[in-house]
């Protein structure tokens, strides 16, 4: 079987695939068990599968394992932990940005990304940059206010 | 599960060993019965106390992303006396968690934590019989991990409201921290060990029949195995990619057939369709009289479509089917009743069925978390290995049993003085049958099950919350409905209230009255008005008979409007007012700003509260803007977030929500109540805006 090596959370690592157009979704949650990604649409549509690949928030359920090798791939889990959340993460706890929590993954990834382009956001900026993210659950006010408050701190 | 003797402790109590405090909650292998009590008259069902101090308590109300854990920690933390840090929460195992009954209807603390409240009361009493101290500090010692072998009294005193120092505080939900880190064990993330991955090839149309599957369509695809049980049609595979794959690939052919009215005009078809009986639900005076001799007369038809859960994550469940004793892993909100429907239709004994709970993507009753645990149990069953099933995004919005169609149409009139002198709604509502909804997959293979429909209460609040001497709400219960009926967040009260509001709205301007002032003149109840002027006055209201006289700014029309429930007429009352800009030339409604004020009696957890407000309110934004479920004859067509588009971040207005709360009164659910006034409060305020009434949803100019 191919074997795909990249990064991922800082550690390099190498995944088999038997078809080189699998979703590095799958990848990366049943061959590196790191199940914050999450499985919304597989059509990127609602963003919860998002990850950062080289600095940019992409979209794992459509990204071919074949076209991450030698690239590096940042999860949630990449982020901190329950003990030490990040800086983002942090803030989402603090405003209690989450209902169900399914989108939260894609949330903060995209959120993180954006972050990184434009530190200190204005409210519009962070609802168009989101704006491939959906949440069912209707928590938009507060991770709008989380990813402020992020950008501020 | 260690059980050790009898220690009689005192001739009141009866303590007896228990659990050592670990329990078994997700782990394999899986056992049915694990012997821990869950008779709801024990309250040694709903608490166990630890060695070390540390309460669990269980529930078989779920917390699906509702705030409900954290808030039946702080109900029982401040009975019990202990700190709700202390507190843990096991929920919807039917192994460990007595039956309090499904999650809905807003039911999670009105019933869930209630009892559970009068649990911890009647520990605490036994609890200081024995020696333990006012503050609980040495529960460990004298109680941990013992059973307290007491039945639970109604009339166990309860701390007074107005020394609690947990209830009504804005404790975290400690789940929110796991769920930001990506550590919570979702149900679409557990595995257990020799778990295969499936998935089902549903009928490309409804009551398609199977004829052929062309197996060498996908040899090509590791590991992939086919189960066919008649029309039921299935993979499994060691790779979930192989599976979904698989799924995709494999060529099959069926006979299809167009039972399906379609969507297009459906409010035209449930108008036609066949009554099974009519319903009064409310008959006061003689409106038919009445109206004949009001000064004015209106008349108006509201529509609610079809509507889906459209949970974010498809259903997903993970079934391990053992004769000795199966294991069902889901996040359904109803798990003691999914178990006795699956030992009914799968004919296993109810003894060796455990449901557990996990949490899943949101879901706002019943998505189609049932059915992707019935589709699992079937290719487990037929593979004989634990199975995992995951359903796509197109299953999800195609195939979860939905929020039903309604349609209204009332009259009513005005009085000389303007007031309210008569009104009479009819609904056309699909009536439900006995029995549990169908399985998909239990109708694919042949399986016999009940036929049985309902979406929940939804003839609720069809008459108006305002004094008028002549009302009538009659039902028309319809035999028949396109598609599978689900309880749907609020369920009927939207459309219901969407329809008496956007009424009320339309009788104010007829009388050339202030909305507001026109609902305030028949309203006695303080905490009716209390919520109203609230919601009003954090908006600005601008008091004046709609529509905006003055609605022109630069290429929008502007306008604000409101909408007023009292939920079920009997829970919580909420108002709720918003602003909208109109952009005429495209349509575009851009609300801008919405206030809620909410009245749920005690509140428990503030922050929770509002957390559960402000979805209520986006939410069914998005419902009353974009959503409906289309149909052609023979499937349904919005199978995707393009195809069913919901409330995008882009659209979020801003939300502010004041809670009134009111300590010395019985607390209520609020997971529904803010969802009714909304679709209303934004059809009034285009309405303003535009002065063009919109009575359809979604909403279009
Ligand atoms: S799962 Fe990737 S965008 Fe929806
Ligand atoms: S919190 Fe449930 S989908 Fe966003």
């Amino acid at each position: 079987m191919p074997k795909y090596t990249f990064r991922v959370n800082g550690r390099a690592v190498s995944a088999d695939s038997w078809d080189p157009a699998q979703p590095l979704l799958y990848v990366l949650r049943n061959s590196l068990g790191l199940h914050a990604v999450k499985f919304g649409c597989g059509l990127g549509q609602c963003g919860a599968c998002t990850v950062i690949i080289d600095g940019r928030a992409a979209r794992s359920c459509s990204t071919p394992v074949s076209q991450v090798a030698g690239r590096s791939v940042t999860t949630l889990e990449g982020l901190g932990t329950p003990e030490r959340p990040d800086k983002l993460q942090a803030a989402f706890i603090t405003e209690q940005a989450a209902q169900c929590g399914y989108c939260t993954n894609g949330m903060i990834m995209s959120a993180k990304a954006l972050l990184t382009r434009t530190p200190n956001p204005t409210p519009e900026q962070v609802k168009q940059g989101l704006g491939g993210n959906l949440c069912r659950c209707g928590t938009y006010t507060r991770i709008l206010s989380a990813v402020l408050r992020a950008g501020k701190a | 599960m260690n059980r050790r003797d009898f220690l009689r402790t005192s001739s009141v109590v009866v303590v007896s060993f228990a659990f050592d405090g670990v329990m078994p909650e997700t782990a394999a292998p899986q056992t049915t019965n694990p012997g821990k009590p869950i008779d709801p008259r024990e309250v040694d069902s709903f608490l166990a106390i630890h060695a070390d101090g540390a309460v669990t308590i269980y529930t078989s109300k779920v917390d699906v992303g509702t705030g409900l854990n954290i808030a039946m920690a702080q109900m029982v933390a401040e009975e019990l006396g202990i700190p709700v840090d202390r507190i843990s929460v096991v929920e919807g195992d039917t192994a460990l968690t007595p039956d309090q009954g499904g999650t809905g209807g807003s039911t999670g603390i009105t019933r869930g934590g209630v009892e559970l409240r009068q649990a911890a009361a009647t520990a605490r009493q036994a609890l200081l019989k024995l020696g333990v101290n006012a503050d609980m500090t040495n529960v460990g010692a004298i109680a941990g991990g013992k059973r307290l072998d007491l039945k639970v009294d109604p009339k166990a005193p309860l701390k007074n409201p107005s020394s609690y120092t947990v209830v009504g505080k804005p404790v975290l939900r400690p789940e929110v921290r796991k769920k930001c880190t990506g550590t919570t064990v979702f149900v679409q993330d557990f595995s257990v060990a020799g778990m295969l991955h499936g998935r089902v090839i549903r009928p490309p149309s409804i009551g398609a029949k199977l004829i052929s599957v062309d197996e060498a369509s996908i040899r090509s695809i590791p590991d992939a195995r086919i189960v066919r049980i008649q029309n039921f049609l299935g993979i499994v595979a060691n790779d979930e990619w192989a599976a979904v794959r698989a799924a995709k690939s494999l060529k099959t052919t069926w006979s299809e057939s167009q039972t399906l009215p379609g969507s297009d005009m459906l409010d035209r078809h449930v108008r036609a369709s066949a009554v099974e009986r009519d319903e009064t639900l409310v008959n006061r005076g003689d409106p038919a009289a009445a109206l004949a001799v009001t000064a004015k007369q209106l008349s108006a038809t509201y529509w609610w479509p079809f509507q889906s859960h459209a949970s974010l994550g498809p259903s997903c469940a993970t079934v391990d089917f053992r004769p000795e004793g199966t294991t069902i892993w889901s996040a359904s909100q109803g798990p003691h009743g999914l178990r006795a429907n699956f030992a009914r239709v799968f004919g296993i004994a109810e003894d060796k069925l455990r449901v557990i709970f996990l949490d899943g993507s949101g879901s706002y009753g019943s998505n189609g978390n049932d059915d992707a645990a019935a589709d699992a149990l079937l290719l487990s069953r037929a593979v004989g290995k634990p199975v995992r099933v995951q359903w796509m995004r197109e299953d999800e919005h195609g195939w979860d049993p939905k929020g039903p169609p309604q349609l209204l149409e009332i009259r009513g009139g005005l009085d000389a003085e303007n007031r309210i002198a008569a009104w009479d709604t009819q609904m056309w509502l699909p009536g439900n049958v006995q029995g549990s909804r169908p399985l998909l997959a239990a109708d694919d293979a042949g399986i016999p099950q009940p036929h049985g429909r309902t979406a929940g209460q939804i003839s609720q609040n069809g008459d108006p919350p305002y004094a008028a001497p002549n009302v009538r709400v009659v039902v028309h219960w319809l035999k028949d409905t396109p598609l599978r009926l689900s309880n749907l967040r609020a369920p009927g009260k939207i459309a219901n209230v969407f329809a008496v509001e956007s009424f009320t709205d339309e009788l104010a301007a007829a009388a050339a009255i202030d909305p507001v002032e026109f609902r305030l003149r028949g309203l006695t109840d303080p905490r009716a008005v209390d919520v109203i002027k609230r919601a009003t006055e954090m908006i600005g209201w601008e008091a004046r008979p709609s529509p905006n006289s003055r609605p022109q700014q630069g290429n929008l029309r502007v306008g604000r409007g409101m909408a007023y429930v009292r939920y079920k007429q009997m829970e919580n009352y909420v108002a709720m007012a918003m602003d909208v800009a109109v952009d005429r030339s495209t349509g575009k409604v851009n609300v801008r700003r919405i206030t809620c004020a909410h009245d749920c009696g005690l509140v428990i957890n503030p922050d929770g509260l509002r957390n559960q407000i402000e979805g209520c309110i986006l939410q069914t934004l998005g419902r009353t803007l974009h959503e409906e479920t289309t149909f052609d004859r023979s499937r349904v067509t919005s199978v995707d977030w393009k195809s069913y588009p919901i409330l995008s971040f882009p659209e979020v207005p801003t939300v502010e929500v004041a809670l009134i709360d009111r300590p010395m009164l019985p607390p209520m659910g609020a997971g529904e109540a803010a969802t009714a006034p909304v679709a209303a409060a934004l059809a009034n305020a285009v309405f303003d805006a535009t002065g063009m009434r919109l009575r359809r949803v979604p909403l279009k100019l």
